[in-house]
């Protein structure tokens, strides 16, 4: 019987079933990070209990470390701390760390599969709900919460319930300008953010086919701003060629049984699905969020939705909700909006090509006055690599900040935060309220390239306009 | 070892208005610097809570007629967003043991299930006839039968939803999985010497 990838990794992986009919689902690898593990291990020290397969497991900081500030101890005592205990976690457990003197460290989602690690045909978890990044491989990624990251340490194995899948295929060429994020923006804003819960998202179509790993993995990245928990791309000839030569790929005949096996895993042909979903290419637009959720989101030259658009109450609650706290007028362009900060980074594109795409364009242009832009990569790996290439200068000269590798402005755990109720466009994948650290900051999601043209205009611009692309 | 059964859920409610409440507005990021789940509660809806200069908001979690509320009523799409059991942590550590909500992320209701924290769904019509009964009356005891599918508050019952496994998990009381996770060691170690990258 023909199966999906998701299914063929789920049984393949599938231990027994439980007395509540959930599965006991075997993690094969299991990434952690200083935020979500430390109430772990305590738990495992509560019960007297050790790390079943500490060869499966590894760790990196990003969430709370500084951009700004190379040296310990941090400024910040409570984010010292939390380095210190995920330190000793590992240490006591034999885990891998790849703390902040390897040169390994960065966003775990990006560390991952640039250390190779990230293989197709595995489960995945982590206590970080974008874990579905690591689905761009062919990988069935899970986000779990602390209690289950416990659940993984102390028996390699979470209880879930099986999902349903859903196809989405994309076709044709993207427009120039638009972007994987603007791909996955979009789809969001089709299928809204709940649209996925109780899914799997396949991502499939010759859009997919033809884009890098990179690519791939910021449409996996945003799945669960869908509400599907797991989205993957299956295998391919691409896939194998990025994980070749990374440090925990296979080597020799390992590698070649490896791809051979990986290339089993991939959907087979005309396998059932229990949702299909059609998406043209050539239909998606630059795409900027306007609202507090990530399915609030207009291609650059619409206006801001109004109440009176929406069908229903709930609807209309939500627009206003989004209005008032965005302090936007329904109805009015999108385009123009006068930002205070700009901010390209994160595991949503945070990565090398996000980083080179940027340059080509900013290269000769100044960030505007009163705006404060900062770029910062991914990993270390990243910004290694960027900086061999002399990206790093490209940026300065342009006026940009140059940062250490983290989640930085992602996310306020860390000292890159907004202030009051800043307008901040950003590359990230949430623009929840607060989310970037101020009460009342305001976030616009976009891809590097749109933060890039609002950093050097001042406010929401169409970067096909700003850089002159050619269509 | 099983932990007690939960097949019903008492107590006060207090409406918390909104679709899409996201796991950042339960338990802003910048409180989750932390080694310890101790303290959360304090943290809980924080910046719906509070202005700025930290004084208190208009908001029925600061009503002093909800203040003994255990049960939260509120929209479609609760727990959205990140994986971070400290929002449900936090829920649980404010004194709230259940949640009635239009629908759930899925992450979050996962989170909340293993902590024995009843998260059940209730039509938009049916929230609003209860959120009604709390606002006409705050001392109204809301009562969830998760056995029955049902939510009664004073003369009042309506119908509610739960996943068929969580709902056994919580009848049973073996809602934290640990304890029959352990047990399947030896099945596990036969599942994972059939991998190839498992192998040390
Ligand atoms: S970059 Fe943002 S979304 Fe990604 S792991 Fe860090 S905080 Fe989470």
């Amino acid at each position: 019987m023909s199966k999906s990838l998701f299914e063929k990794v789920w049984d393949a992986h599938a231990v027994r079933q439980l007395a509540n009919g959930q599965t006991q689902l075997l993690i094969g690898t299991h990434l952690i990070h200083e935020v979500t593990s430390p109430q772990a291990f305590g738990m495992l020290r509560d019960k007297d209990l050790t790390v079943q397969y500490p060869h499966r497991t590894f760790a990196t900081v990003d969430h709370i470390v500084p951009t700004n500030e190379a040296v310990e101890p941090y400024s910040d005592p409570l984010a010292q701390g939390m380095i210190e205990e995920l330190r000793k976690n590992c240490a006591e457990n034999n885990v891998t760390f790849f703390d902040t003197n390897t040169g390994k460290q960065g966003v775990v989602h990006i560390v991952g599969p640039e250390q190779g690690i990230t293989q197709p045909g595995t489960t995945i978890a982590c206590g970080d709900s974008h874990t579905a990044t690591h689905g761009a491989f062919g990988a069935i990624a899970f986000g779990i919460g602390t209690s289950q990251v416990r659940d993984v340490l102390a028996t390699q194995t979470i209880a879930l319930n099986k999902l349903k899948v859903r196809r989405i295929n994309v076709t044709g060429n993207l427009l120039p300008g638009v972007y994987a994020k603007d791909v996955i923006l979009h789809i969001i804003r089709l299928l809204g953010t709940q649209g996925g819960t109780g899914f799997a998202y396949e991502y499939a179509g010759d859009t997919f086919d033809n884009f890098t790993m990179e690519e791939r993995m910021t449409v996996c990245n945003m799945s669960i701003e869908g509400g599907a928990r797991v989205g993957y791309v299956n295998p391919d000839e691409t896939t194998f060629e990025y994980l070749k030569g990374r440090p925990y790929s296979p080597t020799g005949e390992a590698w070649d049984a490896a791809v051979a096996e990986w290339k089993s895993f991939a959907s087979d042909e005309g396998c059932a699905f229990d949702d299909v979903v059609n998406i043209d290419a050539t239909e998606i637009q630059p795409t900027v969020t306007w609202g507090i959720t990530p399915g609030q989101g207009v291609g650059i030259e619409e206006n801001i939705p109004t109440i009176a658009d929406a069908p229903t109450q709930s609807e209309k609650d939500s627009i206003a909700e989004a209005l008032e706290y965005m302090q936007f007028e329904g109805g009015s362009p999108i385009k123009g909006k006068k930002i205070d900060v700009a901010f390209i980074g994160s595991c949503t594109n945070g990565r090398l090509s996000d980083f080179e795409e940027v340059a080509k364009y900013v290269k000769g242009h100044k960030v505007a006055e009163g705006v404060q832009a900062i770029i910062v990569p991914g990993s270390q790996v990243v910004a290694k690599i960027a900086e061999a290439k002399g990206l790093d200068k490209i940026f300065i000269e342009a006026g940009f900040e140059w940062r250490a590798a983290g989640c930085s402005m992602c996310l306020a755990m860390n000292p890159d935060k907004l202030v009051g109720d800043q307008l901040c466009a950003s590359s990230s994948n949430r623009n929840f309220k607060g989310r970037q650290g101020s009460p009342t900051g305001r976030t616009m999601l976009m891809s590097p390239i749109m933060v890039a043209a609002a950093a050097v205009t001042g406010e929401v611009s169409d970067a096909r306009q700003v850089f002159g692309f050619k269509s | 070892m099983p932990a007690t059964p939960i097949k019903q859920v008492s107590g006060k409610g207090v409406f918390v208005p909104g679709d899409d409440i996201d796991t950042d507005r339960i338990i802003p990021a910048r409180f989750m610097k932390c080694i310890t789940f101790d303290g959360l509660g304090e943290y809980l809806f924080h910046d719906v809570r509070k202005t700025e200069s930290g004084e208190d908001k208009k908001h029925n979690l600061n009503d002093p007629r909800f203040a003994q509320a255990s049960i939260l009523v509120s929209g479609n799409n609760f727990g959205c967003g990140s994986s971070r059991e400290h929002a449900p942590q936090s829920i649980l550590r404010a004194g709230y043991n259940a949640v009635i909500a239009g629908s759930f992320a899925e992450i979050f209701f996962g989170n909340s299930i293993n902590l024995g924290v009843v998260c059940v769904i209730a039509s938009d019509a049916d929230r609003k006839l209860i959120s009604a009964a709390i606002e006409a009356n705050p001392e109204v005891e809301l009562t969830i039968d998760v056995e029955n599918h049902k939510i009664s508050f004073g003369d009042q019952s309506v119908p509610c939803e739960i996943k068929p496994g969580a709902r056994d998990s919580l009848l049973s009381g073996n809602y934290d999985p640990l304890a029959e996770l352990l047990e399947g060691a030896g099945d596990v170690a036969a599942t994972a010497g059939k991998l190839s990258y498992m192998q040390a």
